[in-house]
């Protein structure tokens, strides 16, 4: 069992964590014709848009009120105002989601207040809908701002059952952690449907950033979960939640609906995957499709060829709460050693790690921790200490700017974790060293006993492994 | 924050800048703060722009103060090169929490400043100020003096949060900072009188070794580059150069002038981008020195490389021109990129169907027109829907542009280059020309275009039909309601800033029979922010004045 330590330091040095607004932006983007909008001034979008831009390589919704410093210190109803008016004008979105940032949670701003004289002033705007979450940027990470906005979501399109409903045994609906990639998202789509189910995803990032070609220019997101799928989300026979940070969005959909949830903490590796594929064989009353056991079969052969190549393997993963619990305790099951652990934020799931500790840090952190790993992984930005340890990088998790396909990576599932074994076993034989006559000399010391000076200059010519 | 306002103040007064000369004195002082529209702005703020002007200072420690989302979001996102130490590239941030925003964040900041010097010695430390501590009162500009006292080396302040305006505000505030705390503090073992500094060039993906050759070749010296692959004590003692070269952006042009009036370095804007460009700064670097006393002679080997070089360049585009020659680029860009990337691509045989002028000045304006004829197709600012259509009605064969609207030509599947500052090649001085057009050979000649134009079995009709249709039935619907068609073209903005469209402008002009930029200005504000706006207004005086609408004898 870990523990949980915070870093002691001031100053925080080649940041791991992202911040909580552009995880709440994200969310948002999973649903459909939805426009993203933070609450802040306009560079607080402007690396948000960046980031997500490099990392799906796709046109990316997102707005700002464009808060200038007056406007700050005014308070912002004016700003909130103008940019609801007009981004409904320009984009015609059926949703906008809106984030607060540091400087008006700084400020003070009554966002929630400020929406309301929105709706009374402007009825022509009833039509569309308007969400707000609270991310302030000096509290919590990306994962929070994730967690929030779902969870508003909910509270906001899914209408509250009073009394007795009529629920359809086949929906499922399916809430994911920010740490599932659009590829994910199909993965556990077509899991689901295996076994007749119908799966209702929010946020379905699938549709929205799966890297596609549209049917026509849209300023909004393209595909997503829409509003009618949320409003039916109540009548579904059971709720699938993905990744602890998770909870909050399924136990506000179950205390307004009724609709019960089953939460997986992760869904990568043999175990978690065989206990989704029970729970649904047992809610669809059907077997486990042929499709899947052979997917098991395949998984289970991939985790025999590879224990060789990850037994006794050190490994320094840095990554938020969930992903570094879904990777690290795969890693563990596979025979390699956690080195080291490196998280952003507070969550349960990290003191079910095979480590001592685990610290909430940065990539400095990770870099001191990681020396002499066999592998590092962790995001994009992990490429400089990769560099300077000479230790390989597997790029994990958000953002991934200097690879390609960052949408389609896959970590969930059978076929997800067959994936991660052969991708990662890969890097290890990758690295495999050719032995030399020097490979096994370990000192100075060793060369002195062998002989004299001359000798002894001799070798020292010889490249040292 | 008074600081921050008399600074910009300051900025904003700046006799340099073109677009200020233009301005009435009133409106001088109003400066730049482009107050943007929300739920339609997009673009980088102060702090953005501040960090970008300095982080190509290579060896200094650059320190966030704000929450994590300023650094965390953002690291690591530029390429800027450097030929030797790499700790630019490290993140350092604050990363303030709640309690900080409540009990205040000057002593982080200082434990941060003191644990960046105990690991890494750097030479100096940059701290940038960004909105929330800014508006919880942390004094950065205290916090740094003490620290410069206590350890012994300097800590500079940036005071650029990012609320106090855009992208290129910030650049300003930034080369503020390094004039009041950086240049003249050191100086250099020994000057030449081949000395120059180089302003407003960031050495991305190495463009600035492009020239540096060239230069060594002439036995010129850059004393400091400001701040592409320099180091801390360079911009320290650049005040001993013996001229400047402002690159072809006018985010430092404060730094210039102020080095002009303060050391006696005289400047001229130029640029690396052309084969008759690069030339043309060469000889202007050349003759400044001359200017200041270096021998004559420098120029007849000046003339003599670029002679060479020129040859030489020709000769390894001729091959391309063949294939080249006749092919239609859209450009995509603002400022002065507009003229000096048009010149480079018609010197390669390319030909130009349409360049935007968004952030383009009015001389920046006539420069295209001398280069593509009074015709000049210039576009103000697009819809991703309407950039379509100009990809498709001007037929372009390759599209040019930053990355933001690379997915508009490439979900169209037109061929794409990346000439901002996200780019991996380097464009600069003649061998950049080479590479350019390498490069968009290697795009336009591209296999994959055939493939992905194709529909699939399926498919009856394409995407590209489609949206065809759907942009002829607006049109369609447009032309057969006068109506509707009248109020879609009042509704168009031409002022971004100020949010005002046709109709509101044309009907001030006629009801107030305003005749200047300026009375338009002070009766619907359009005009009065970036000033973009003004030429637009300009044309539709005259045409007010030519249908009547303004009586002529007040149109003098």
């Amino acid at each position: 069992m870990a523990k949980v330590e915070v870093t002691k330091k001031a100053c925080a040095v080649n940041p791991l964590k992202m911040s909580q607004p552009i995880g709440g932006a994200l969310a948002f983007m999973g649903v459909q014709g939805c426009m993203p909008l933070l609450h802040g001034s306009q560079g607080c979008t402007s690396f948000g848009l960046v980031l997500f831009v490099r990392h799906f390589k796709e046109a990316i919704p997102l707005q700002t009120t464009a808060m200038s410093e007056v406007a700050t210190v005014l308070g912002g109803l004016e700003n909130v105002e103008e940019a609801i008016v007009n981004i409904a004008k320009r984009a015609k979105p059926e949703v906008i989601g809106i984030c607060s940032t540091g400087v008006t949670e700084t400020k003070g701003d009554d966002v929630d207040g400020y929406i309301q004289l929105v709706r009374q002033r402007h009825p022509e705007l009833d039509h569309m809908g308007i969400v707000y979450v609270s991310t302030p940027d000096f509290k919590d990470a990306f994962q929070d701002g994730w967690e929030k906005a779902v969870a508003k979501l909910i509270e906001v399109f899914v209408p509250k059952n009073d009394g007795p409903v009529q629920r359809a045994p086949q929906r499922v609906n399916v809430l994911p952690g920010c740490h599932l990639t659009p590829g994910d998202i199909d993965e556990l789509r077509d899991i689901i449907e295996a076994f007749g189910l119908e799966p209702a995803f929010l946020p379905d990032l699938s549709g929205s950033l799966d890297g596609h070609l549209p049917e026509d220019f849209t300023p909004t997101t393209l595909g997503g979960t829409s509003r009618e799928t949320m409003a039916a989300m109540g009548s579904a026979a059971w709720t699938i939640a993905v990744g602890e940070q998770m909870r909050l969005a399924a136990t506000t959909l179950e205390k307004r609906t009724g609709v019960p949830f089953v939460l997986f903490d992760r869904l990568t590796g043999l175990a978690p995957n065989d206990e989704l594929m029970g729970f649904l064989a047992r809610i669809s009353g059907r077997p486990v499709p042929t499709k899947l056991k052979r997917q098991r079969g395949q998984l289970v052969d991939a985790m025999l060829d590879g224990h060789f190549h990850f037994g006794g393997k050190n490994i320094a993963v840095g990554a938020e709460p969930d992903l570094l619990y879904a990777i690290g305790s795969w890693l563990t099951e596979m025979g390699a050693h956690l080195q080291a652990a490196v998280t952003t934020t507070h969550s349960p799931v990290l003191e079910k790690l095979a480590i001592d500790e685990v610290l909430i840090g940065d990539l400095e952190d990770l870099e001191i921790r990681g020396k002499g790993a066999d592998l590092l992984m962790t995001h994009s930005h992990g490429r400089q200490a990769s560099e300077r340890l000479g230790v390989p990088l597997f790029r994990l998790g958000l953002p991934n700017f200097d690879r390609l396909g960052a949408g389609h990576e896959l970590t969930v599932g059978y076929r997800g974790t067959r994936t991660l074994i052969f991708t990662v076993g890969n890097m290890f034989i990758a690295q495999t060293h050719e032995p030399n006559p020097d490979t096994w000399r370990q000192s100075e010391e060793d060369v002195h006993h062998f002989g004299g000076e001359a000798e002894r200059e001799l070798v020292q010519l010889a490249p040292v492994a | 924050m008074s600081a921050v306002s008399a600074k910009i103040q300051d900025v904003f007064n700046e006799p340099g800048c073109d677009k200020n000369k233009g301005k009435s004195e009133k409106e001088r002082k109003k400066g730049c703060t482009k107050q943007l529209a929300p739920g339609a702005a997009a673009g980088g703020c102060a702090f953005d722009g501040a960090k970008i002007a300095l982080q190509p200072i290579t060896d200094v420690a650059h320190l966030v103060h704000g929450p994590i989302a300023c650094e965390g979001n953002s690291w690591d996102n530029r390429g800027a090169k450097t030929s030797g130490s790499s700790l630019y590239r490290t993140g350092f941030t604050t990363d303030i929490s709640e309690t900080d925003v409540v009990f205040g964040g000057e002593k982080r900041l200082y434990k941060s400043i003191k644990e960046i010097i105990d690991k890494y010695n750097p030479p100096a430390v940059f701290v940038y100020q960004t909105c929330v501590p800014a508006m919880i009162g942390d004094d950065i500009d205290a916090v740094c003096k003490a620290a410069s006292k206590k350890f012994d080396k300097p800590v500079i302040p940036v005071n650029s949060p990012g609320f106090v305006g855009p992208k290129n505000l910030g650049n300003k505030l930034a080369g503020e900072a390094i004039l009041d705390h950086v240049i003249g503090t050191e100086e250099p073992e020994y000057t030449t009188p081949y000395d120059i500094n180089i302003i407003g060039e960031y050495n991305l993906a190495g463009e600035l070794w492009q020239v540096k050759p060239l230069l060594d070749e002439l036995g010129i010296r850059i004393l400091a580059c400001i701040s592409g692959d320099a180091k801390y004590k360079e911009v320290a003692y650049s005040h001993r150069a013996k001229a400047s070269m402002m690159v072809c952006s006018k985010a430092m042009i404060n730094v210039a002038r102020k080095m002009e009036e303060r050391y006696d370095i005289p400047f001229f804007e130029g640029s690396f981008y052309g084969i008759g460009d690069m030339s043309d700064s060469l000889r202007e670097i050349a003759r400044l020195l001359i200017e200041r006393g270096a021998p004559a002679e420098l120029m007849d080997r000046t003339n003599a490389v670029i002679e060479r070089e020129e040859a030489r360049a020709w000769e390894r585009i001729a091959p391309y021109r063949d294939r080249l020659l006749g092919k239609k680029v859209l450009l995509i860009t603002g400022g002065v990129k507009s003229w000096s990337v048009v010149a480079a691509l018609q010197e390669a045989g390319l030909e130009l169907v349409g360049t935007s002028v968004k952030k383009s000045t009015k001389e920046d304006k006539e420069r295209i027109k001398e280069l593509m004829g009074q015709d000049a197709h210039m576009i103000d600012d697009m819809t991703p829907r309407e950039m379509f259509k100009m990809l498709r009605d001007a037929q372009a064969d390759i599209m040019l542009s930053g990355g933001r609207s690379q997915f508009i030509a490439l979900k169209a599947k037109m061929p794409w280059l990346d000439i901002n500052q996200e780019r991996h090649h380097a464009y600069a001085g003649y061998e950049g020309m080479v590479e350019l057009v390498q490069e968009i050979d290697k795009a336009l000649y591209n296999p994959v275009w055939e493939q992905v134009r194709r529909p699939p079995p399926w498919q009856e009709k394409t995407w590209e039909e489609r949206a065809n249709e759907a942009i002829a039935a607006e049109a369609a619907a447009l032309a057969a309601d006068p109506v509707m068609a009248e109020a879609a073209r009042r509704e168009k903005r031409v002022c971004k800033c100020h949010n005002v469209n046709v109709g509101a402008l044309e009907d001030a002009i006629r009801d107030g029979k305003l005749t200047s930029v300026e009375a338009v200005g002070a009766a619907t504000h359009a005009g009065t922010g970036c000033g973009g706006c003004q030429g637009t207004i300009e044309t539709m005086l005259d045409a007010a004045n030519a249908s009547g609408a303004v009586p002529a004898s007040l149109a003098a």
